[in-house]
């Protein structure tokens, strides 16, 4: 460590890099620290090195362009990170190419970006079956089709972005099955219309689409996805405005791969971890953390920024990203016309923002989705605990997700809670009506993801270790 | 809510449950009332060693009958009597080792010394670096997190009613029996316990009663699962190192290393500083830990008080309200220490001595 940090940015997708690239103009000394070995995010992401002669659309062009201006910009990047302990204060270790890394500063802008939000479905676990956002990692950053004949399918604009992209890839989109009724996206009109340019940009997605002839299904979704080693059918039917499966027909698709999700939540998982008050907000994706005027948590200098405040989409990030590094400036006593700054933001980011909700609304299952999981469709792969088990604990008393972490390890797996905490969350809602609030959030705790004990514990000579006094006697 | 309980137990985890247990067998109207969910404190989110190696001398015949009753429940909470292996590295860890383990063993634990090659027979994965060892084959350990599940079966076949997410308010014992405040009304009991663990210095407080209660704030870390490595539980001539892998594979490691926060502030968190020499003595002991990943770390707190024994029996000065808070090794002698707790309110002679609370000086004041 070199000069004292004023901030650390976690995530260096849109909302980070701007947060980052804001606060350097702005005079701080910005540490960047992203997963990835690149910035860019998942919208921006790079293209891998082994990845020759991919095409040069206007996504990776803008995200070629900020990563030439973060490397620029004066913040030192740390790339292909692993965090592994986050404390308030901050203090941030990571473990990377060059072994273990410690910052420390007094502010921290978080920009985790969303998650995708399954609701399992039979044959979910299958090989070939895969995330909407996943699949879109897999096209960005490794140029490759998730299948030859492929199902997308679930909700929201993913679906529509995912399946022109496979169809710009070469690859055949063999249905795109879209739970929500057409009427919902034209109720949703008013507020796109403030965005005509992205709302063009799905129009051209769509056009691409019924260019290419894919079936496109409305208040539908997948009943079950069969198949011995892998996707080999997918079986589709009718949905009511609940998202419930009714009584209509049912048909066949033959396919083998399926993308599948039901929109994004808000990564909480640090600002759960750091203790910041959050609330349950489904109009943005479920659970985020409060946040004031500058985008402050209830932790004193922890921001948050882009979609893991709520999903707004990649055009509201970087404003908020911004929005947030101002409000770091402020709170280090900087003066100037930051008022004024963050007030010509914030117009334009609550501008971006309301298109960039209404799309994330869309794609928010409402809680009769609940009914698309079979009894014996597997919700916690990690524990291999199928619908079954899940509603004899709840009906035993297990009413909150801890509880039913307790009575089942639902949550308890490598993937602590991120896969299944809101497929569990919507089984009890289900099951008792109670609220969110009471249903809880999966528990965040280090290291967030799994880490090998050999990369924490790294090289380290017995007699150092600090062993205190022994147990009383 | 005019019906007025025999007992009131504030505090739904292992020890309140077992005392409200045992006054409901004993013909008491018993109600627990917990802040959380039964069993949800330090009873779940402990590393459930049951280790006599890591039991202090003068608990030992307490951690006998512990270890009884946490056999006797088996399945119902994940009991495994694995048998235990405790290790010393270095000659300094080594006589302590045998000075503390001739004592457990003078106390009734059936300990014994090992050779180091011994020790490879029984877990040919351990370092090869060790320099002493103990076995107790009467150690193991039991599920934690089945903790609430068992004990709320327990309470409800005792016909003893529960009362949970109930924060008590405010206590008032001026109508010749105790009210207590809660946000869904109040709850009338002629004989009070406050059973709240780490937990326990404010409701002491509402009945005027300063205890020298701190917190101790344990991490314990699981890994993902993985091949079988370990078959028993491992300790370290310290206590500062407990380890166990699970049927399912995954590996289990504790040692009472300190983590930050405080019941008062409602949360604990993962202290790296203490951690990572958590972890790096997990991989000195079991050097094939090195592939596994760590899934979690958290913390859990436990009572304590300055000597480090319990707290169990009458509350000092005020009449028909009971104390009881377990210090080191609560998991393990919890079922029985509350049993005897219960007896005692019963007005009954407890089978062993408790520990009596008036130990340390508190208000007097208060209990005028």
């Amino acid at each position: 460590m070199t000069a004292p940090l004023d901030l650390i940015v976690l995530g260096a997708g849109p909302a980070g890099a701007a947060a980052a690239l804001k606060a350097r103009a702005l005079g701080l000394s910005v540490a960047l620290i992203d997963e990835a070995p690149e910035p860019g995010g998942q919208v921006y992401r790079a293209p891998s090195a082994g990845l020759v002669g991919a095409p040069a659309e206007a996504d990776r062009v803008k995200g070629d362009e900020l990563r030439a201006r973060l490397k620029a910009s004066g913040a030192s990047l740390h790339l292909n990170q692993r965090v592994w302990s986050l404390t308030a204060g901050f203090s941030v270790i990571a473990i990377g190419p060059d072994g273990p890394l410690t910052l420390e500063a007094p502010n921290l802008i978080v920009a985790p970006g969303a998650v995708e939000r399954p609701i399992p479905v039979s044959g979910w676990t299958l090989p070939g079956v895969i995330g909407l956002a996943g699949a879109t990692v897999l096209l960005k950053s490794h140029g490759v089709l998730p299948g030859r004949r492929v199902v997308v399918a679930g909700s929201g604009p993913l679906l529509l972005l995912v399946a022109s992209k496979i169809v710009a890839a070469g690859g055949e989109v063999a249905a795109v099955v879209d739970a929500a009724p057409r009427a919902s996206w034209f109720g949703r009109l008013g507020a796109m219309a403030a965005r005509p340019d992205l709302m063009a940009k799905g129009g051209r997605w769509l056009l691409q689409l019924l260019k290419a002839r894919v079936p496109l299904h409305s208040g539908a979704a997948i009943r079950a996805i069969h198949g011995r080693d892998g996707v080999a059918s997918v079986e589709i039917g009718p949905v009511d405005a609940h998202w419930r499966p009714t009584p209509g027909p049912a048909r066949a698709i033959e396919a083998d791969a399926v993308c599948l999700g039901f929109g994004l939540l808000p990564s909480t998982e640090i600002t759960r971890l750091l203790g910041a008050r959050h609330r349950y907000e489904p109009e943005l994706g479920g659970w985020l953390p409060e946040v004031g005027a500058s985008l402050e948590t209830s932790v004193p200098g922890l921001f948050v920024a882009g979609d893991g405040g709520g999903v707004r989409g990649a055009d509201a990030a970087p404003l908020s990203g911004e929005l947030a590094a101002i409000g770091v400036a402020r709170r280090l006593g900087h003066s100037g016309d930051l008022e004024q700054q963050a007030i010509a933001v914030t117009a334009r980011w609550r501008r971006s923002a309301r298109f960039g909700a209404a799309m994330s609304a869309l794609a928010m299952p409402p809680p009769g989705a609940v009914a698309m999981i079979g009894a014996q469709t597997t919700v916690c792969r990690c524990e291999g605990l199928t619908r079954a088990t899940l509603d004899t604990a709840i009906a035993a008393g297990a009413w909150t997700l801890a509880d039913l972490k307790a009575a089942t390890r639902c949550g308890m797996g490598p993937c602590g809670g991120r896969v299944c905490g809101e497929a569990a969350a919507m089984l009890i809602e289900a099951a008792t009506g109670l609220s969110r609030e009471a249903i809880g959030q999966p528990s965040a705790r280090p290291p967030l993801r799994p880490v090998p004990l050999a990369a924490i514990a790294g090289d380290f000579a017995y007699d150092d270790l600090p062993i205190p006094a022994p147990a009383p006697l | 809510m005019s019906e007025t309980y025999d007992l009131a137990v504030i505090g739904g985890g292992i020890l309140g449950s077992a005392a409200a247990c045992r006054a409901a067998a004993g013909g008491m109207r018993v109600i627990v009332i917990e802040q959380q969910t039964i069993g949800s404190g330090a009873s779940s989110v402990n590393a459930g060693t049951l280790s006599l190696q890591i039991k202090r001398v003068k608990l030992m015949p307490y951690a006998l009958k512990g270890h009884e009753l946490w056999e006797q429940a088996g399945a119902r909470v994940g009991f495994h009597k694995t048998g235990g292996v405790t290790l010393a590295f270095n000659q300094r860890e080594a006589e302590l080792l045998h000075e503390r383990m001739a004592l457990k063993r003078e106390a009734g634990a059936p300990i014994e010394l090992i050779s180091p090659a011994r020790v490879a027979e029984l877990e040919p994965n351990l370092s090869r670096k060790v320099v002493a060892a103990s076995w107790c084959a009467e150690d193991g350990y039991a599920n934690a997190s089945l903790t609430g599940a068992y004990y709320r079966a327990l309470l409800e076949a005792a016909g003893v009613a529960i009362r949970e997410h109930t924060p008590v308010t405010a206590i008032d014992r001026s109508g010749g029996a105790f009210a207590l405040a809660t946000p869904t009304g109040p709850i009338r009991a002629t004989r009070l316990l406050l059973a709240c663990g780490a937990w326990l210095k404010s409701p002491s407080a509402m009945i005027g009663l300063d205890l020298p209660v701190r917190a101790r704030v344990n991490t314990v870390s699981v890994t993902e699962r993985g091949p079988a490595l370990v078959g028993t539980v491992i300790g370290h001539a310290t206590g500062l190192l407990t380890l166990k892998q699970k049927p399912n594979g995954s590996v289990l490691i504790g040692g009472g290393w300190q983590g930050t926060g405080s019941p008062e502030q409602g949360r604990g968190a993962v202290d790296p500083e203490t951690l990572l020499p958590n972890l790096r003595l997990a991989m000195f002991a079991v050097p094939g830990l090195d592939r596994f990943r760590v899934v979690r770390s958290w913390t859990g707190f436990e009572a304590n008080v300055p000597d480090f024994y319990p707290l169990a029996g009458a509350a000092p000065g005020v009449e028909n309200a009971f104390l009881l808070g377990c210090v080191r090794g609560g998991y393990t002698i919890g079922p029985y220490i509350g049993a005897l707790m219960g007896d005692l309110i019963l007005g009954r002679q407890p089978e062993l001595p408790l520990f009596d609370p008036g130990r340390f000086s508190t208000s007097a004041a208060a209990a005028a």
